[in-house]
């Protein structure tokens, strides 16, 4: 029966870390103690969006706000909102700059510029029950691909959409499909890589935890289009709410009959198993991401064969990302026409990013592509906090290279952000404010993957440590003007020569900050100067406290 | 749950040697692999000692030495770093008499560090076990270690 209110109480990952269940906890005690469980129901969804601002909890009819929920205040929220029918100005959200009190959600410019499509039921819905998802058009798209559309014609459906891999690389997913469905073999697996290692993206945690249903949809009329009966989902072992869930969503499915054997009494069989990881990177790069589901050490392999010919157990699989697989159902609903004409010529649809550093509105946002960054990082995410100065964004994680400031008008889509240095890589947006040394920042990375080469391939395992090597010593005010030529020589050549993707992109953080930046490199080697004021320079390095040094290490 | 019924829950399947470790590392009470663990992992699934040991090596989440009842697994990501996760680590370290990847004399608390726990909205941030942590300051470290010590009591 519905119910006179619906209290979201958000459940992501990083309200949680915020305490955000002993607040569910508390209002259902209050609520419980008012005799109100009839009339107000709770909700625990997936991310909504804003952790910067996390606990966060949503009003509904109402479209009240509240932020920063510490547990004394749901008393209050309860006596004066649920009661009496007047929301507590004091814990909604007001905007950074007026701090007008915004009354509805659509009046928050965090929540103005996006288009959700992939996020549409994360932070709505209750991910923990099927019903929830169904009714909100859940299982529609693979109910119509079971029983009006050839494998065919749902591949060519997604081609037409311009739907590209929103893992790393871009690659146009109908083309893949396609592949995997013409080589032969009589058995052919179905992959979602949820092993998203990239630091500074938690896109795909988002939307397992808050909306998996859409990725075993997605899968399974993959699945389908390929000719596939069996699928695995690789989740890393760092995120077990979002294992959690997806296996109670897999349950559920398979209750629903919506997976295992006869779905929609079509005599389709699929069925979804998850592998988790043990804390390896690499294993993002989907050769040894295969390894790794087949019990092995994750190490790459050199392609071709790719996947779609040679892939688990040497045999024809399909791999794609969470977000790609979360966006089928919308492309089949909605029709290809409909996705094509949203984003820009060569980039279609929408980009879930994950806003994080040194801005004031972090968290997840999904907006058209070709929205640009000036937007992304000032409109969307508020601008820089404690008036300080833009200096640059990174995107991409360690394969992804930093943009300055004078390219902040740059649409946002597969091909510009190739032509700046970096990629889109799974979207994750680290901002950074004046304060941030780009020589300590680029070494920072190179120090991430060294650590997380698997040691395969010597251009990777021997030439990182040399990058990481240089960029230690220029920190320490002990470089020579050669060493940016051997830097970018030595960049340039693991770029060629390494075996897979995390070599072939891991100079990218030292290339792009020696392009764009490359006057603070200068001024470390010559002036031993850092005039962000990260590393330590002028000071002889006996003089370095024991808690210093341990600072420049970790 | 013993090891030879997390080897009948999987059954003989290799590819689940990921999954068997895991759990046998849950179920030791000091969250780690033993040679004699390896061994029978070994044995159960017919592979090598040598092969189950390199895969055992090879991911950061499994240890072959004992630890802690908590693992504290700060993240030191960009963002986290950016946000000040260095100080985090300086406080753990002070608080907890600890180095990196070293456990404390009371068998209480492992600290470790991790490559990215993908809570970056909340930088920095770190996980005890299965609990993510958001928006430390060192002082919240020295709440949440007491916390734990209580809980442990």
């Amino acid at each position: 029966m519905p119910k006179r209110l619906d209290i979201l109480v958000c459940s992501g990952a990083a309200c949680i870390s915020n305490n955000s269940t002993a607040i569910k906890d508390k209002l259902q005690a209050v609520l419980t103690e008012n005799g109100l469980l009839e009339e107000v129901s709770i909700i625990e969804t997936g991310c909504m969006g804003p952790c910067e601002l996390g606990p966060v909890m949503l009003v509904y009819p109402d479209g009240v706000f509240y932020i920063r929920l510490k547990e004394d205040d749901v008393e209050e929220i309860v006596r004066e909102h649920i009661i009496k029918g007047r929301p507590v100005k004091r814990l909604q959200w007001a905007t950074a700059e007026a701090r007008r009190i915004a009354e509805e959600k659509r009046q928050i410019p965090f929540f103005e510029k996006q288009v959700k499509i992939v996020l549409s039921n994360c932070g709505k819905i209750d991910p923990e029950n099927i019903e929830e998802y169904i009714a909100t058009g859940g299982y529609e798209a693979l109910a119509r691909v079971l029983t009006s559309m050839t494998p065919e014609q749902v591949i060519n459906e997604i081609a037409n959409s311009g739907l590209r891999g929103r893992g790393g690389a871009g690659f146009p997913t109908g083309l893949k499909w396609k592949a995997t469905r013409a080589a032969s073999g009589e058995e052919k697996f179905v992959v979602c890589n949820g092993d998203e290692g990239d630091p500074g993206a938690f896109m795909d945690r988002a939307i397992l935890e808050g909306d998996p249903h859409t990725v075993i949809e997605g899968m399974t009329i993959a699945a389908f289009a390929i000719g596939s009966n069996q699928g695995y989902v690789y989740v890393r072992a760092e995120y077990p709410l979002a294992v959690k869930r997806l296996e109670k969503a897999l349950q559920q499915a398979r209750k629903y009959g919506l997976l295992g054997k006869n779905i929609f009494e079509t005599g389709f069989d699929f069925d979804i198993e998850i592998r988790i990881g043990a804390g390896a990177f690499v294993c993002g790069e989907e050769t040894a991401l295969i390894a790794s589901i087949e019990g092995k050490r994750g190490q790459p392999r050199p392609k071709p064969p790719f996947p779609a010919e040679k892939g688990l157990w040497a045999k024809p699989t399909l791999i794609n990302n969470v977000e790609t697989y979360a966006n089928v159902r919308h492309i089949i609903l909605n029709g290809s026409k409909w996705f094509s004409e949203i984003g820009t010529v060569n980039s279609k649809g929408t980009k879930v990013f994950a806003l994080s550093g040194k801005v004031e509105n972090t968290g997840l946002v999904e907006v058209p592509m070709g929205v640009t960054l000036r937007e992304l990082v000032f409109d969307i995410g508020g601008g820089i906090p404690g008036g300080k100065k833009f200096k640059a964004v990174q995107i991409g994680g360690p394969s992804g290279g930093c943009i300055p400031a004078d390219y902040l008008d740059t649409p946002i889509d597969y091909e510009s952000l190739k032509r700046l240095g970096t990629i889109m890589g799974s979207g994750g947006v680290i901002v950074l404010d004046e304060d941030t040394c780009m020589v300590n920042f680029a070494k920072f990375f190179l120090d991430f993957t060294k650590e997380e080469s698997c040691g395969q391939c010597a251009p990777c395992r021997i030439g990182l440590k040399h990058l990481y090597d240089i960029l230690d010593r220029i920190t320490k005010g002990e470089g020579e003007m050669e060493d940016l030529e051997t830097l970018e020589k030595l960049g340039d050549e693991i770029r060629k020569t390494s075996l897979c993707g995390l070599g072939q992109s891991a100079p990218n953080p030292v290339l792009s900050t020696l392009k764009y930046f490359r006057d603070e490199y200068v001024e470390h080697i010559k002036e031993k100067k850092c005039k962000a004021g990260v590393c330590e320079l002028e000071r002889p390095r006996e003089e370095v406290s024991i808690e210093e040094k341990l600072k420049g290490v970790i | 749950m013993t090891r030879e019924e997390i080897f009948k829950k999987y059954g003989k399947s290799k590819d689940n040697l990921l999954y068997i470790m895991h759990d046998v590392q849950d179920n030791n009470p000091r969250h780690y692999l033993s040679e004699e663990d390896l061994k029978e992992v070994a044995n159960w699934l017919g592979l090598s000692y040598s092969y189950v040991h390199g895969v055992a090596t090879f991911y950061s989440m499994y240890s072959l030495k004992p630890r802690g009842k908590y693992i504290i697994r700060v993240c030191e990501s960009p963002t986290c770093h950016l946000m000040g996760s260095s100080d985090i680590i300086l406080e753990l370290v002070k608080h907890l008499g600890v180095g990196i990847g070293e456990t404390t004399k009371d068998e209480l608390f492992t600290l470790e560090l991790t490559s990215c726990i993908g809570v970056c909205g909340v930088a920095p941030a770190m996980m005890i076990n299965n609990e993510a942590y958001g928006n430390l300051t060192p002082e919240r470290i020295a709440q949440i270690i007491e916390e734990k010590r209580r809980e442990a009591r």
